[in-house]
């Protein structure tokens, strides 16, 4: 008798999932690691584990939230400042009986309107935080909006390539179309608002109604800073498609140039106005794990909702629900992030200095990296403007394109392969993001650390041009 | 078109499955408390009660419940490990949990918790999950089969997700159930398929209601995949016999069934004469091998004597698979990349508690039996209370942190509920919060017996308050009866 589950009664949709940040070039890093082998993994951002410190301050704090009955030391001063133990015991007044206890499913009430706060310097407008939902990562967020707006097969979603694959994997989950528009890696990663209207009207006439468009600003893989111009085109684009703009904004902490400022999608939809001002949809995304905090494992996120429907807001509150609530420390990690100590507080001047130094030094990173892949025979790499990512383009020669199709892989995965087996560096072929046909890449992460860069990128560049030299037809130049 | 006047995403266009789903633990049960809550703070004269006493969810320390301090000395540590360099450290926090805090930190790459871990989650921890279970059963346990999710509720979401391919596929649940099942099948588009506790046996569940309940779907066309047992069961708290247990076994062998057993509540047991077995154990007992049976066993830090609702931990047991399903499972835990790290921790923690000679163990134990034995009382006290109420009778609870009374509702009043466009239990739980500012969750949100009214009623309240608890209850039931007296 058949198993009750094996591989062909299994959802088809669960099937065609695909998510390569955790898929066959992680697999084998991790099998390489137990051999012994030093791996270098680039694959994901994840600043702790390459050893971005935390920052001390909100560790304090969480610390004093996990372990109340230190606050009624007496000698808890010892260990702890003064303005740690003062937000520790404001963030136990917040919640409904400390850490362990399950808040409102949409967060803690104190600490969403902290980040409205927070949303409202930023931008300059204000905003309601009872549409402001806290959840488990980002990405749960994403998964609940796009399950939202997903209906059936039928139901496309715009996303850029190349892209970050929580949205193909989440699309295909959900049984979605995913609607590609090509990012213009010649003019910097740049939007091409040509190819964003032929994809939609492709889409259209293939019987797909497109819903939703996705913008990852700054870019993942690419880095690239959206101009004012760009997100206003974008914004108008939306209210004439009558589509939800998804604002993925992650990265707005992690800024490399000074010619493109990050600017919300939000502060722009209400600088154009009426009518776009009250019509346009947009739900916008935020995370701990990014910027210079880093902290991917307390799973600590959010998504602000712009124009969407009391009733809609009810089904998305109503789904979120189910899983009761966000967890409590990553929500004051949140509340941290949008609320860090303020010029004056004890902690202010430790927390400033660390928070600099990271956004310096991955600066710093983001160009060696950039100069780096530009060093090596046949690669050609953007600068990463933004985000935590390098995105090179490997321009492999026809012969090492024939070795993949033999081995069964994809070009870029086999170069990959090849660069972890040399190099121990781990990393995520661009097949993974999505790309032009024929046009192959690598996402690395800019992560490893400063003192570590030149030696990896030294590695890297010894293992690509030899596997240049290798593969590259000799022009005219006979063997025999 | 914007221009048009229709929004991309309102109540007309979004995914119908999540329009469908229900769910009534929290939804109305939770917004009318605090509306509610909001006007007594306003104006305390306005409701005819002092505070709202939230008896609606498992939410132990919302309502008083002290954490485990060994617990969340080790957090502590964890989240701060610069602590554990400083010298007064030694004076704040017990030795053992110092120790405990070094070791996790050790499994964890450069003793860094910030990082994305494992999408299963940390090796270490995961590898005393296993001992946890393997001292528990008996039988061996593999890191390898734990995956470690937010909570339970991400793993059974997970299940639903692999095992519904349409609204073809149909999935065993009792009723009543906690309706996480109800609505993680709706969402996933597949189909419930009841099968019914016997609330004059102690809501037993009998083997023959499965196999009616299964022949009459599959009549329908539905292909049953996999059967949901929740033990110590949620809301009727009952502990199933290890005889029921071999039966349950051998139904799903039979039948070509995966069972999803939900055992969050393992460790609320509040009778003698019965105890927790695990699924796992019972399949090992008879002779089931990784190779015969598929089994996903849950558990979760939100129950027990440790509470830790806020912190989102708990993990699932997957057995029995192919080596490709699992390849599956590890792919959708993938992509949201791991659960939080606090979660993980304490995950571990309830799995390998102090022991005999640490030095928290007096205190550990001391703080844990102190919890468990109140339960215990307060459980009693409320179902001896419940079964004074004219017309209700409560089942013991036998585990778990609820009570199901049914109440037998006047003719008079299932009329007015008619009228008012509400089941008869919300039309009747609604006056009791309005009355005395108690919330329940009614039964129907649970599933009952057709024309059979119920409400889930927490034990969690502090024992303190359980007197007052009881006599505004009762005082208000009185009058509600002779309100609506036939």
């Amino acid at each position: 008798m058949a198993k009750p589950l094996d591989y062909e009664s299994l959802n088809e949709n669960v099937k065609k999932t695909a998510y390569a940040v955790r898929g066959e070039l992680y697999l084998r890093a991790s099998e390489l690691q137990k051999e012994g082998k030093k791996i270098i993994f680039t694959n994901v951002g994840n600043p702790h584990a390459l050893g971005q410190k935390p920052l001390t301050f909100p560790r304090q704090v969480v610390a004093l939230c996990q372990a109340p009955f230190l606050l009624d030391d007496p000698n808890v001063g010892l260990l702890f400042p003064a303005d740690a133990i003062a937000r520790a015991k404001h963030y136990l007044q917040l919640t409904s009986g400390g850490l362990g206890a399950y808040s409102d499913s949409r967060g803690i009430p104190g600490v969403r309107k902290e980040v409205a706060e927070f949303i409202e310097r930023r931008d300059g407008y204000p905003t309601d935080p009872e549409l402001i939902f806290l959840t488990d990562g980002a990405s749960k967020g994403v998964m609940q909006m796009l399950n939202a707006i997903i209906r059936n097969e039928n139901d496309g979603i715009l996303v850029p390539v190349p892209q970050y694959p929580l949205y193909s994997a989440a699309i295909t989950l959900y049984g979605g179309s995913l609607v590609p528009y090509y990012l213009e890696e010649e003019a910097n990663w740049s939007l091409d608002f040509n190819n964003i209207r032929q994809s939609i009207a492709s889409a259209r006439s293939k019987g797909i109604t497109v819903r939703a468009m996705v913008i990852i600003n700054p870019g993942n893989p690419t880095g690239q800073c959206l101009s004012e111009a760009n997100i206003r085109e974008l914004l108008r684009f939306c209210f004439l498609e009558n589509l939800v703009l998804l604002a993925d904004e992650v990265y707005q902490q992690n800024i490399y140039q000074d010619e493109r400022p990050f600017i919300s999608a939000r502060k722009i939809l209400f600088d154009m106005g009426p009518p776009l001002s009250k019509e346009v949809q947009l739900v916008s995304f935020h995370t701990v794990s990014k910027g210079y905090w880093g902290e991917c494992g307390q799973r600590g996120g959010y998504f602000e909702m712009t124009n969407l429907s009391p009733k809609t807001v009810d089904e998305i509150y109503k789904v979120a629900s189910i899983s009761l609530s966000p967890n409590v420390p990553g929500q004051i990690f949140m509340g941290l992030m949008v609320n860090p100590p303020k010029p004056g507080d004890i902690s202010y001047f430790k927390f400033e200095q660390e928070s600099k130094a990271i956004m310096e030094s991955l600066r710093k990173r983001a160009r060696i990296m950039t100069d780096g892949f530009n060093s090596c025979r046949n690669v050609v790499c953007n600068f990463t403007e933004g985000a935590m990512y390098s995105f090179p383009q490997i321009r492999l020669p026809a012969r090492a394109i024939e070795a993949a199709k033999s081995a069964g892989k994809a070009p870029d995965v086999l170069y990959c392969l090849k660069l972890l087996e040399a190099t121990g560096i781990s990393t995520v072929p661009g097949s993974g993001f999505g790309q032009k046909e024929g046009v192959f890449h690598l996402r690395t992460t800019i992560l490893p650390a400063e003192e570590d860069m030149p030696a990896i990128m030294e590695s890297f560049k010894k293992f690509n041009d030899a596997f240049m030299e290798e593969y590259e037809d000799y022009r005219g130049y006979s063997r025999m | 078109m914007a221009s048009e006047g229709t929004a991309s995403v309102d109540i007309g266009s979004i995914n119908p499955k999540v329009y469908k789903c229900e769910y009534a633990v929290r939804g109305e049960s939770e917004t009318y408390p605090q509306i509610l809550e909001q006007q007594l703070q306003a104006n305390p004269g306005s409701v005819p009660f002092a505070e709202v006493i939230y008896c609606s969810i498992g939410n132990p320390q919302a309502l008083g419940q002290q954490p485990i301090t060994f617990f969340r000395e080790v957090l502590a540590l964890c989240d701060h490990p610069s602590l554990l360099e400083k010298s007064e450290t030694r004076n704040l926090f017990s030795l053992d949990s110092i120790a405990r805090a070094q070791k996790i930190l050790s499994y964890f790459p450069g003793k860094v918790t910030g990082a994305y871990s494992h999408s299963q989650g940390v090796k270490g921890l995961r590898d005393d999950i296993a001992a946890g279970i393997e001292a528990r059963d008996g039988f061996p346990a593999s890191a390898d089969d734990i995956f470690l999710t937010d909570g339970a509720t991400p793993g059974v979401h997970c299940m639903m997700q692999l095992l519904i391919r349409s609204e073809k596929d149909g999935i065993l649940c009792p009723i009543p159930q906690y309706p996480l099942y109800s609505a993680s099948i709706t969402l996933h588009g597949g189909t419930l398929v009841p099968y019914y506790l016997d609330e004059a046996t102690g809501w037993e569940l009998e083997i023959s209601e499965l196999k009616k309940q299964l022949k009459d779907a599959r009549s329908k066309g539905i292909s049953v995949r996999a059967l949901v047992v929740i033990n110590p069961g949620n809301p009727t708290g009952q502990i199933l016999t290890e005889d029921n247990q071999r039966q349950i076994v051998e139904f799903c062998k039979k039948e070509g069934l995966v069972l999803l057993a939900d055992e969050v509540y393992q460790e609320n047991i509040y009778v003698d004469d019965k105890k927790f077995n695990s699924f796992k154990k019972i399949v090992r007992s008879i002779g089931y091998s990784e190779e015969d049976f598929p089994l996903v066993s849950y558990h979760s830090i939100s129950k027990g004597y440790y509470g830790e609702c806020g912190k989102r931990g708990g993990y699932m047991e997957v057995t029995g698979f192919s080596s490709s399903i699992r390849e599956q499972i590890y792919k959708i835990a993938s992509v949201n990349l791991c659960s939080n790290i606090s979660g993980q921790i304490l995950a571990s923690l309830i799995m390998n508690t102090p022991k005999r000679g640490d030095a928290s163990y007096e205190s550990f134990t001391a703080e844990r039996d102190g919890i468990l034995k109140s339960l215990a009382r307060r459980a009693k006290a409320m179902e001896d209370a419940f079964n004074n109420l004219e017309g209700v009778t409560c089942n013991k609870a036998e585990g778990s942190m609820f009570l199901f009374p049914q109440i037998r509702l006047p003719k008079k009043a299932i009329e007015a509920a008619k009228a008012a466009k509400k089941e008869p239990d919300a039309f009747y739980t609604l006056r009791l919060l309005k009355s005395t500012g108690i919330v329940v969750v009614q039964g129907s949100g649970f599933g009952q017996m057709p024309g059979t009214y119920h409400f889930r009623c927490s034990i969690l309240p502090q024992e303190n308050k359980i007197p007052a608890i009881i006599s505004r209850l009762a005082a208000f039931h009185e009058s509600f009866m002779n309100h609506y007296r036939d």
